[in-house]
């Protein structure tokens, strides 16, 4: 969900864009991070990690712990939290750990 | 190959006042930030400042990114790289950055690193769950990008960032259901502590969390009481019905760049982890690499910005940039740093740095 209504901030918006999330069609704003735009839509669960295939979502929010790892227009690996949305992008849970030999 | 006399590494208060200081005195500066905008964590700090009016007091953390980010775009000798992550620093001075997928090398002759911190996670049962976010990740996500984090909250930390964060949760129409403390006493400003309960929300001091539960995502979280010697309590369990847990646990610095760099470095618990042996001048070990703000100990923005001002002449000194206006800045910084830390809060930092200091 969106705050519309801040005390103290308002929320310079660019256009609404169109993407995919694991074949789902959403919308978000261009240019805020894909972990803003899923998580305005409910999507809580990310990637599921290697071992125990359990669920993961954000932490840090910043780039920094790798937590939000998905993969992105056919690359795995990417933190969502601060990769940028664009216009038609294609994003998908990440299962274990991204191959990225396997996409060359 | 690019060539500066100073690189600034992170563009946050310390990184940008580093910056602007360096250049201020002469220097040719490359100002490299890993995120596209310039200010760091500050761009999230809705809050008014404290300390004086040199560390912008009374102004929200926001306005004092946007100051500082002009103040930079008006000296001409400060290059500004964004979406710019450092991936290395070598023995002949170059560092690699990542930039728009590309790898190139930068030169210079001097370092400040900049880097800040990172936050901190606390063991217990399911803390992987999707709902577990650092208080700093639901603070970027309302404050920088307008989206409602969650619906119900517990806080874990009654540090100045639980409490700030708690609050700013309540003006993004969040509920917070309550904070939980582990110790016997709320760590941050009781100003801002007397702020949240006037909001009705319990602060519970002498709890800690046992777990959290949830299918796919957080539903709830079990708390519990501890006794004198931290030790939980059983039979004192509560169930807060939550969607999302925030720990304000603390945050550690970032020094992955100094030790690659060969600093010498030691872990101080009242600093936040590994950080570097420094000099008054802010240098490390590694002739002309500084350090300024949380990457030198965990502390605040004001202090940060203080630090970076030091840091950014140190360097230009060092750099042959000397003229009768750098005494005096230079002593209004280490007068400015005593003050910022006189008070009770500032004697755990005292207490570090007297590790650190060479």
């Amino acid at each position: 969900m969106r705050i519309e209504d801040h005390p103290i901030l308002t929320y310079p918006r660019r256009r609404l864009v169109t993407f995919t999330f694991d074949g789902q069609e959403m919308t978000g704003y261009e240019g805020e991070p894909i972990a803003a735009a899923l998580h305005d839509a409910g999507v809580r669960v990310l990637r599921e990690s290697p071992k125990l295939h359990r669920p993961r979502g954000f932490y840090c929010a910043i780039g920094n712990c790798s937590s939000c790892l998905m993969r992105v227009d056919g690359k795995p690996n990417v933190r969502v939290c601060v990769e940028e949305l664009k216009e038609g992008m294609t994003v998908e849970t990440q299962k274990g750990k991204g191959d990225l030999l396997a996409e060359l | 190959m690019l060539s500066y006399e100073i690189a600034v590494i992170g563009g946050g208060p310390a990184g940008l006042c580093a910056a602007i200081s360096a250049a201020a005195a002469g220097a040719s500066v490359a100002l490299i930030e890993k995120d596209r905008h310039l200010g760091g964590q500050l761009v999230k700090q809705t809050h008014m400042f404290f300390g004086s009016k040199a560390q912008f007091a009374s102004t929200r953390g926001i306005d004092i990114a946007d100051i500082l980010s002009r103040q930079c775009e008006e000296l001409k000798n400060i290059t500004v790289l964004l979406g710019a992550t450092v991936l290395g620093y070598y023995d002949d001075q170059v560092l690699t950055i990542e930039q728009d997928n590309k790898v190139q090398r930068v030169k210079a002759d001097c370092l400040v690193v900049a880097t800040g911190a990172s936050e901190k996670v606390l063991p217990f049962p399911n803390n992987d769950l999707p709902g577990i976010y650092g208080a700093g990740a639901v603070q970027t996500l309302m404050n920088v990008y307008g989206v409602k984090p969650a619906d119900r909250v517990l806080m874990v930390g009654a540090g100045n960032i639980g409490l700030i964060v708690s609050y700013q949760l309540l003006q993004a129409h969040v509920k917070v259901a309550g904070i939980i403390e582990a110790a016997k006493h709320i760590g941050g400003y009781l100003v801002h502590a007397s702020k949240i309960r006037r909001a009705g929300v319990p602060i519970m001091t002498g709890y800690t969390i046992k777990k959290a539960y949830g299918e796919r995502k957080v539903e709830g979280a079990i708390v519990w009481q501890l006794d004198d010697r931290w030790q939980p309590i059983p039979g004192t369990e509560l169930d807060i019905p939550v969607d999302a847990v925030c720990l304000a646990v603390g945050l550690t610095p970032m020094g992955e760049l100094l030790w690659q760099a060969g600093c010498q470095m030691i872990y101080v618990p009242q600093l936040g982890g590994h950080v570097p042996f420094r000099k008054a001048t802010l240098e490390t070990t590694v002739p002309g690499i500084y350090v300024a703000g949380d990457v030198a100990g965990v502390e605040e923005a004001s202090s940060a910005m203080v630090e970076g001002r030091l840091a950014g002449l140190a360097a230009a000194r060092r750099l042959g940039y000397h003229n009768a206006d750098w005494e005096n800045k230079y002593q209004d910084a280490l007068q400015q740093l005593m003050a910022l830390r006189s008070g009770p809060v500032g004697e755990k930092i005292c207490s570090g740095l007297k590790c650190v200091v060479v």
